[in-house]
């Protein structure tokens, strides 16, 4: 066990502390990144609404709250994880944290189908994008694709977390697997779970404001 | 003093090759890392100063195109903002002796700490190359249209540069803020800690909290170029008030990470050279606090003619006016520590001294800028820039160099030549002066800041300061060299020189590589200067002290 305490700390629980703490610290830097987009987000559709609402309506609402619910799920699955390893459960520990990957991969790849279908239907911004049909006439497609340019900004911004996130679950799944974890010791799984609730909250928040109030 | 000796084994001497530094894990190391790369970074900024110095000597452009003037003010402002003041004490300073004041071994995470430093130089070597290759004319502040639609220069590449070594500060930021809640040697409760703790635990927060809107600005700018989008750009929808709402929404609490960590130190200096405890502790460790946690509520002094509303207008100047309370209160209670002590004037404590002193002025005209009529007549002028510059350079960079001196005989085991040392801290306080104080006189006058050419009328004021900032130029030079020179030749400081009080003076100089050959335990409050009491001083024999209460 002391073999996982590094010469700095006394400890295993003030390693365990500083390693937890860390990770809130850096999830606050987090809030506030994603903080400037949702500010502008705001900004934009209270100047702009129509046009907003209209671009919401051009989102795949069905696809949209699949991945709602693939992501509220995953967070379950990874959570139960954590509560594996702290049973000395190693099977049940692997088992959920494999499904969390695969979760997450199902995830991104809805996410991957989102993104072609509106860069067939050229709502990608910038040179070639149009708005094709509309629902209300009145509004200005240069204000649409500020949606299309803020949504593409903080889903894509959101997906890059995701997949990062998916690469540290592997990462501790293997050692997982490997037997690295154990009710005496499993901070880097209780951290990896700390990020990936993180990103399961922000997606929370992005939903509904880009895909529900139109 | 002859029979001090450096101790045998200590974290200069422990390994000698390249990469027992350049992959060291050793908070003291990484500092000392840090300390080379921001001297270099910091010549490189004062080189830029120099020339537009020497354009601003005549009224008209003689020496360079405006264009390149525009280059070496922006070169000058980005260079030194990120990567010699916000970095200079936290980094060099904060990381050699944080850890240290609260008797850990390292800082919470050595190899994150590290990486840190990659960061930043890679960042600012990035941001150098593509400065000096190409330029950036839009100043500092990266300003919309110039930053986006009208930029014809390396602005993106810059901003890359600059979001790269952002992410090295807030690193910094988050390993100093665990490190100060997880690492105290036992017996060091919060109140107990220096107040350069202090300073630097209310600096990380900002440095956590406002680092990634910074970020998110410059990717914004980025989308609204990759993609032609309005993010900015009122022609395509965007609104240019949006960037600066977000832009001081970071740099002003970055102004304050431009000054709390030098607070700190001359928290540290004021007392020792005083011999007394330092007044009203626990009003400059919460003033720290309340500047980190007012700091974010008071960017739209930057907008008063900017077209934003009356009414934000008013409430941003009052809260302005707000936070140069908590300011005022360690002014004071730095004169009321120094009053009846006993003082003697060693090169920090000069520096100390003068940062009071032009911090002062720094904020008190900061004031005058935080009054909306008074703005109006000397917004976007040399009124400004002086302002901000007796802030950062009288401040901060003041700070800086009382620290350096103060703690360097800790980091290399040797003292500096003192008379060198008072020479060259009364040569840049001088210096400073006159680089500065015309300009104060030249904004009241009407002169706007980042033109090269002027009316003939400013041409005196104009000549003085780039006199003084010659002056200044020298004075920092002889630090350079008489502290190189003592690494090999000055006196053997011994562990305590100052007779100081703090963890850090209770190990020898220069400290074994795990900072202390058994972990402290604390039993005082800091600064206990008469008498002198070490915080690690062992509590009184309880006869003793028994017998000290009974008899009469
Ligand atoms: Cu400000």
């Amino acid at each position: 066990m002391s073999s996982h305490v590094a010469h700095h700390f006394d400890d295993a629980s003030q390693q365990f502390d500083a390693a937890r703490l860390g990770m809130w610290i850096f999830l606050a830097t987090e809030v506030l990144f994603f903080g400037g987009l949702f500010t502008g987000y705001a900004y934009y559709r209270t100047l702009y609404t129509p046009a907003f609402i209209e671009g919401s309506r051009h989102l795949d609402l069905v696809l949209g709250t699949i991945n709602t619910a693939v992501l509220l799920l995953s967070s379950f699955t990874i959570v139960l994880a954590i509560r594996g390893a702290q049973t000395d459960n190693r099977r049940a520990t692997i088992a959920l944290l494999a499904a969390t990957i695969v979760l997450g991969t199902v995830f991104l790849a809805i996410k991957g189908y989102e993104y072609s279908v509106k860069f067939e239907e050229h709502h990608v911004p910038g040179a070639s994008f149009s708005l094709g049909e509309t629902h209300d006439e009145a509004v200005e497609p240069r204000h649409v694709e500020m949606f299309f340019a803020l949504y593409f900004g903080m889903t894509g911004l959101h997906a890059v977390h995701m997949i990062i996130g998916v690469g540290v679950v592997a990462v501790v799944c293997v050692l997982a697997w490997r037997g690295h974890y154990t009710s005496q010791y499993y901070t880097p799984l209780e951290i990896t779970g700390l990020y990936w609730h993180f990103v399961d909250v922000v997606w929370v928040f992005l939903f509904p404001l880009l895909y529900l109030i139109r | 003093m002859n029979n001090v000796q450096l101790p045998k084994r200590h974290y200069l001497n422990a390994d000698y090759n390249v990469w027992s530094w350049l992959l060291s894990t050793d908070h003291k190391r990484i500092g000392i890392l840090y300390m080379i790369s921001l001297t270099l970074f910091f010549f490189v900024g004062g080189a830029a100063a120099v020339l537009f110095r020497l354009e601003l000597m005549t009224p008209g452009g003689d020496l360079v195109l405006s264009e390149t003037y525009n280059k070496l003010f922006t070169l000058h402002g980005v260079i030194m903002v990120w990567f010699f003041l916000i970095p200079s004490v936290p980094t060099v300073l904060g990381n050699f002796f944080l850890p240290m004041m609260i008797g850990a071994r390292d800082l919470a995470f050595p190899r994150l700490n590290l990486a840190s430093w990659y960061l930043f130089v890679g960042g600012g070597l990035f941001t150098v190359w593509a400065m000096l290759t190409g330029g950036v004319d839009t100043g500092w502040t990266f300003y919309t249209p110039y930053s986006s639609t009208y930029a014809n220069t390396r602005v993106m590449l810059t901003a890359i540069g600059v979001f790269v070594s952002g992410f090295s500060t807030i690193l910094t930021g988050m390993n100093f803020i665990v490190t100060i809640h997880t690492m105290r040697a036992p017996g060091m409760t919060w109140f107990r800690l220096p107040l350069f703790v202090w300073a630097h635990y209310a600096n990380s927060l900002i440095m956590v909290l406002a680092t990634p809107v910074l970020a998110v600005t410059l990717l914004l700018i980025g989308m609204e170029r990759v993609l032609g989008v309005g993010v900015f750009d009122p022609n395509l929808g965007g609104d240019p008030l949006l960037f600066q709402h977000l832009f001081w929404f970071y740099s002003h609490p970055a102004v304050y990470l431009m000054i709390l960590p030098g607070m700190g130190v001359v928290s540290e200096v004021i007392t020792c050279f005083a011999r007394k405890g330092i007044f009203g502790y626990t009003f400059i460790a919460f003033s720290s606090l309340a500047i980190a946690v007012l700091g974010f509520l008071v960017w739209g002094h930057h907008m008063f003619v900017s077209g934003q509303s009356v009414l934000a207008s008013l409430t941003f100047s009052f809260l302005s006016m707000l936070i140069a309370v908590p300011s005022a209160v360690k002014v004071f209670n730095w004169t009321a520590t120094l009053h009846k002590g006993s003082i003697s004037l060693d090169t920090p404590m000069l520096y100390a001294l003068g940062f009071i002193g032009l911090f002062t002025m720094g904020g008190l005209t900061g004031l005058f800028l935080a009054t909306l009529a008074v703005d109006q007549h000397v917004h976007d002028t040399y009124f400004v820039v002086a302002h901000f510059h007796y802030i950062m350079v009288g401040g901060m960079v003041m700070g800086y160099l009382a620290g350096i001196h103060f703690w360097w005989p800790k980091m290399t085991g040797r003292l500096y030549p003192e008379w060198w040392g008072r020479f060259s801290a009364v040569l840049i306080f001088f210096g400073f002066n006159l680089t500065f104080f015309p300009q104060y006189l030249l904004g009241y006058l009407g002169m706007p800041r980042r033109y090269h050419v002027y009316p003939d009328e400013f041409q005196v004021l104009n000549v003085m300061s780039t006199a003084g900032a010659s002056i200044l130029g020298v004075g920092y030079l002889i630090p350079l060299v008489y502290l190189i020179w003592s690494l090999r030749y000055g006196k053997i400081a011994g562990p305590n020189p100052w007779q100081a009080t703090g963890l850090e003076w209770q190990t020898p100089s220069p400290p074994p590589t795990f900072n202390f050959d058994e972990t402290p335990s604390v039993t005082e409050r800091p600064y206990q200067y008469s008498p002198w009491t070490p915080q690690t001083a062992p509590p009184p024999e309880p006869e003793l002290a028994a017998a000290e209460t009974t008899s009469p």
